[in-house]
């Protein structure tokens, strides 16, 4: 079965580097659907039901901290696996993440290998 | 801590900073080149200027300057694609790349005392003008030399004496000539 994944970021240049990662891995990926903050991702929530999820912490509007408890609080979607990937390298933010139930954390800049070897901890 | 230890650490995280993007997301080297201090970073500038306000125990900006053709290099090193001019996917790479950079230093500065916030990036692109930041006080200027041109970073850090616990940007004027 193919795999639908969101990714959540405000930068276009980030959604644009996961998605070639993405590629380059065996998943069986499905269709990738961008959001540029945490309120369009709830809005794709709504719409499609996704397998993973890439998130930015620091985005305007709704950030990913927010997001993330609004998915861990909606039943139909607190399954779904939540990876943060952001610059915002504070303990705090990081704990406040994994308590809501994020599966993993990458910090940017990144390269190609941590994003698989995130993945393949998680599927 | 004194504006000369702050100047230091900015320095040691910044160079951190851009080692750790240039290796990993851009595929070359960051060469640091000689750090200046001047009151006002009045040079011209032609190209792209990304800048990210910064509030903690000391407050203020930073921003990352580069030239059009280097605006374009950093961003087909980072998207793997080809850009023979500024467009608007050049400009969310060299606000990526401002954001990476300022928000690493955030991390580091955060080792020693926290918490500190920063703005999303503004980016200017233009020809020939002028950032004028208000106030003249201590901007420290890092010059690297990366794909056969040159990336400025500007910081300027001042203690934040009001207590403020957003960011703002100090920009009085982007002044075209």
């Amino acid at each position: 079965m193919s795999m639908d994944v969101l990714i959540v970021d405000d930068s276009a240049a980030i959604r644009k580097i996961l998605i070639r990662v993405l590629q380059q891995t065996e998943l069986p990926l499905g269709e990738v659907v961008e959001a540029a903050d945490g309120i369009e991702a709830l809005d794709r929530l709504k719409q499609k039901r996704f397998s993973l999820i890439f998130s930015d912490i620091n985005m305007p509007n709704m950030d990913g901290i927010q997001m993330l408890s609004q998915i861990r609080d909606n039943a139909e979607w607190s399954g779904i696996p939540v990876v943060m990937i952001t610059t915002e390298g504070s303990q705090a933010k990081v704990l406040e993440a994994v308590d809501l139930g994020a599966r993993g954390y990458v910090r940017k800049p990144f390269t190609a290998d941590q994003i698989k070897e995130k993945l393949a901890g998680i599927f | 801590m004194t504006t000369q230890e702050m100047q230091a650490h900015i320095v040691d995280g910044v160079r951190r900073a851009m080692s750790d993007l240039c290796s990993t997301m851009l595929g070359c080297e960051a060469e640091p080149g000689e750090v200046r201090v001047v009151a006002q970073p009045l040079e011209e500038s032609e190209g792209v200027v990304a800048l990210i306000g910064m509030a903690g125990p000391w407050i203020g900006t930073g921003a990352i300057l580069c030239k059009p053709d280097m605006a374009c290099k950093l961003a087909g090193a980072m998207l793997m694609s080809e850009y023979a001019e500024v467009d608007d996917e050049v400009l969310d790479a060299v606000a990526e790349v401002a954001n990476m950079v300022i928000g690493n230093l955030k991390t580091s500065l955060e080792e020693m005392v926290a918490p500190w916030v920063l703005s999303t990036p503004t980016v200017i692109h233009g020809a020939s003008f002028t950032t004028k930041l208000g106030g003249n006080h201590g901007w420290t200027l890092m010059p690297f030399a990366i794909m056969g041109g040159t990336v400025l970073v500007q910081v300027c850090l001042l203690p934040n004496v009001d207590g403020r616990t957003t960011p703002r940007l100090d920009i009085v004027g982007a002044l075209a000539r």
